[in-house]
C-alpha cells in the first residue's frame, strides 16, 4: 500500500432493498483519502457514513462504481480474497468494541494473528506489544466484562492495530464512551495517526471527536462536501 | 490449509466455550436428544434381547429334525418309526446309551401373567432323558429333577419369572389333572427357560399322541457331520422330513418378532428423532441468533465463512453427542437385563427373554444422536455463514 492516495471511491452507488423498495444511500459519490490521513466523516443518521466505511472496509459491496485501497480493486474480490485482504490490511474499531466475551484481553487482541503464520509465542508478543501500545499492559488477563469501557475500547484498538495494518476503520469509537474516555480514546487515536503513520477513517456525530481528525467531510443524501448541511 | 485449521479450531473453540452463556436451550435440546435416543435404544434392546435368547437357544453342533413342510414344532409331526430312523442317522454323537437324540413333544398351555394377570400361551414340552445331553446348558437351580413317569414338571427359570403359579411347590393344571411344580432349571437364557418340561411319556397320553413327537433334537459328533446327516435323513424313503442346523432353525424363529420390534422401533425413533431436530434447530437458531454480531466480528476480521459454518455444526454435533451419551447411559441403566415376556410368532408361544442393551445398539443410539445434531445445526449455520457482515455488525 504505498499509493499516496490510499483509498480512492469513484462513482460509488450504494442501493439498498427495504422489501419491494429500493433506498439510495449513496449515488454518485467520489473520495480520495491520502496515506497517513485522519478523516472524520460525520452527518445526520442514515446519511450513508458507516455504508461508506463499509464499503472501504471491504465488508460490504458498492451496487455500482469501484473501490480502490492501495491500488486494489477490492470490489471485485471473492468473498475468501476479501476477508485474506481484511485481515492483512484493515484495522476495525466498533462503537461498542465487538470483543469476545469469552477470551480475555490478550487472547481478544491475538484474534486477528490467528489468520497469519505466526508461531504461538510471536503471537503473544505482538499482543502484548500492542496491549502496551495502547496502556493496557496491567489488563491482559482480564475479560471484557471486567474492563471499563474506556479499556474495552482501547483492547478494540488493540486488536486493530496489532496486525499492522495501514488502513484503520474506526465506526463511533467515542459513542458509547463518557467524555474523558472518549478524549483518552482520541488521543490513542491521534498518535496512532502522528507517530506511527496510521491512515484513520473515523465515523462520528461528536464535533468534538471530529476536531481531533486532520480533515472533516460531511455527508449528507449520499453525498460528500466540506461543509455541514442542517 | 493451515491456516484453515486454524481458524476452525478457533472459531469452534468460541462457540463451545461460549455454550454456557446459552445454557437454558442448549440443555432443552440435550436432553431432547438424550430422551429420544433413551427411547430408541430400549426398544430395540428388546429385539436383542429376543435374537439373543434365540441365538443363546443353539448349540454348535446341534440340529432339529421337523416334518418336511413344517415351519415350527407347532406345525411339525413325527411318529415313534421315524424317532428311531432318525436315531440310526450318521454324524449324531453316541454316548453309553445310544445316539445323543432327543424326541420332544411341544404343546401350549394358558398361564396367567405374573406383571398383567392375562393368559399367555406357555410352551410345555415332554422330553426324555437324552434332552438334557442336547443342551449342555441346561441346569437345575432349585429343587428337584421330575421323576420319570410321574405327573410331575420342572420349569424354566424365565417362565417361573414371568408367569404366576410356576414356583416350586405349586402346580399346573392340565386337563383335569394337577401337575407339581417340582423344579426350576436354566439353559444359559436360552428360549428353554421359557417352557415347562414334563416326561414326555407323561405328555403323550395326557394330550392323545399315542407314540408320536413333533421334533428330533440331536448332537453331531461334529459341526461337519451336518451335511451327512442331513443328506441321509433326506434321501431316506422311508422319511418324510426337513433336518436344519439349530441355529438356522432359532434364526428363522426370531425372524418376524425381531424385524417387528426393530421396524416399530425404528419408525418411534424417526417420529421422536424429527422432534428433537426440531429442538436442536430451535437452539442452533437462538445460538446463532445470540452470536450475530460475535460471528460477524470474526468475518470482519477476517475469519471464512467455512469455519464459521463448522463452528455451530460442531457446537450442534458436541450436544448431540453428550445428549446421546447420556440417554445411551439412561438405557443401559434403566433397560439392560429388564425381563420380560413376548410372543413368539412362528411357535404363538410365549418367550422370555432379557433386554439386551449392547455396545451395537449404544452406538447406534450415539450415531442417530449426531445425525440429529448434525441437521439440527447444518441449516442455522448457512445463515450465520450467509448473513450480510455490514448488517450483522449492527445488531445488538
Amino acid at each position: 500500500m504505498n499509493d499516496s492516495h490510499l483509498v480512492k471511491v469513484s462513482g460509488v452507488d450504494k442501493v439498498f432493498k427495504r422489501g419491494s423498495e429500493e433506498v439510495h444511500v449513496l449515488g454518485g459519490l467520489d473520495l480520495e483519502i491520502p496515506n497517513g490521513d485522519f478523516l472524520a466523516l460525520m452527518g445526520p443518521s442514515g446519511s450513508g457514513k458507516s455504508t461508506l466505511l463499509n464499503l472501504i472496509g471491504g465488508l460490504d459491496r458498492p451496487s455500482e462504481g469501484k473501490v480502490e485501497v492501495g491500488g486494489k480493486r477490492i470490489d471485485k474480490l471473492s468473498d475468501r480474497k476479501l476477508a485474506g485482504w481484511r485481515a492483512r490490511h484493515v484495522g476495525l474499531v466498533f462503537q461498542f468494541y465487538n470483543l469476545m466475551p469469552v477470551l480475555n484481553a490478550q487472547k481478544n487482541v491475538e484474534l486477528p494473528l490467528l489468520l497469519t503464520k505466526l508461531s504461538k509465542a510471536e503471537r503473544k508478543k505482538r499482543a502484548a506489544l500492542a496491549l502496551d501500545i495502547v496502556g493496557l499492559s496491567h489488563r491482559t488477563g482480564h475479560y471484557p466484562r471486567q474492563l471499563s469501557g474506556g479499556e474495552q475500547q482501547r483492547t478494540g484498538i488493540a486488536r486493530a492495530i496489532v496486525t499492522d495494518p495501514t488502513l484503520l476503520l474506526c465506526d463511533e469509537p467515542t459513542g458509547d464512551l463518557d467524555r474523558k474516555s472518549g478524549d483518552e480514546i482520541l488521543d490513542l487515536l491521534q498518535a496512532l495517526n502522528k507517530e506511527q503513520g496510521k491512515t484513520i477513517i473515523m465515523v462520528t456525530h461528536d464535533i468534538h471527536a471530529a476536531a481531533r481528525a486532520k480533515r472533516t467531510l460531511h455527508l449528507n443524501k449520499g453525498q460528500l462536501s466540506t461543509e455541514a448541511v442542517d | 490449509m493451515f491456516n484453515w485449521i486454524s481458524q476452525v479450531v478457533s472459531v469452534t473453540r468460541f462457540s463451545i466455550l461460549s455454550l454456557p452463556q446459552r445454557k437454558g436451550s442448549s440443555a432443552a435440546a440435550l436432553l431432547g436428544i438424550a430422551g429420544v435416543v433413551a427411547v430408541m435404544v430400549g426398544v430395540l434392546s428388546i429385539a436383542q434381547g429376543v435374537l439373543k435368547t434365540m441365538q443363546s437357544s443353539a448349540g454348535d453342533n446341534n440340529a432339529i429334525v421337523l416334518r418336511s413342510g413344517a415351519d415350527s414344532e407347532m406345525m411339525s409331526g413325527l411318529g415313534g418309526d421315524d424317532v428311531r430312523i432318525i436315531a440310526e442317522a450318521p454324524g449324531i454323537a453316541r454316548d453309553d446309551s445310544g445316539a445323543v437324540s432327543s424326541p420332544e413333544l411341544f404343546v401350549i398351555i394358558n398361564m396367567p401373567m405374573q406383571s398383567t394377570g392375562t393368559d399367555a400361551n406357555v410352551p410345555l414340552r415332554g422330553v426324555q432323558a437324552s434332552a438334557m445331553k442336547v443342551r449342555e446348558s441346561f441346569k437345575l437351580i432349585e429343587g428337584r429333577m421330575f421323576e420319570w413317569g410321574l405327573n410331575e414338571v420342572i420349569v424354566g427359570k424365565g417362565a417361573r419369572e414371568q408367569f404366576a403359579g410356576l414356583s416350586v411347590g405349586s402346580s399346573i393344571e392340565v386337563g383335569q389333572e394337577k401337575w407339581p411344580v417340582v423344579g426350576v432349571f436354566e439353559a444359559d437364557g436360552g428360549l428353554s427357560e421359557s417352557e415347562i418340561w414334563v416326561d414326555a411319556a407323561v405328555l403323550q397320553p395326557a394330550y392323545r399322541r399315542g407314540n408320536s413327537y413333533q421334533a428330533v433334537y440331536v448332537k453331531l459328533n461334529s459341526r461337519e457331520a451336518f451335511d451327512e446327516f442331513k443328506d441321509t435323513l433326506t434321501s431316506d424313503p422311508r422319511l418324510n422330513v426337513k433336518p436344519m442346523r439349530e441355529s438356522e432353525y432359532y434364526d428363522s424363529q426370531s425372524t418376524t418378532v425381531y424385524n417387528l420390534i426393530t421396524g416399530l422401533g425404528t419408525i418411534i425413533a424417526i417420529i421422536m428423532g424429527l422432534g428433537a431436530i426440531f429442538g436442536a434447530l430451535n437452539t442452533m437458531y437462538t445460538a446463532v441468533s445470540s452470536r450475530t454480531r460475535e460471528i460477524a466480528t470474526l468475518r470482519a476480521l477476517g475469519f471464512r465463512a467455512g469455519p464459521v459454518v463448522i463452528s455451530v455444526v460442531s457446537e450442534s454435533l458436541l450436544l448431540a453427542f453428550v445428549g446421546g451419551l447420556i440417554g445411551a447411559g439412561l438405557a443401559w441403566l434403566a433397560f439392560d437385563g429388564y425381563r420380560a415376556a413376548t410372543l413368539n410368532w412362528a411357535s404363538f408361544s410365549a418367550i422370555t427373554f432379557a433386554f439386551d442393551v449392547n455396545i451395537k445398539l449404544l452406538a447406534q443410539g450415539i450415531i442417530f444422536a449426531m445425525l440429529i445434531g448434525l441437521i439440527g445445526g447444518l441449516l442455522p449455520a448457512i445463515r450465520a455463514a450467509r448473513q450480510p457482515i455490514a448488517q450483522a455488525l449492527r445488531e445488538l
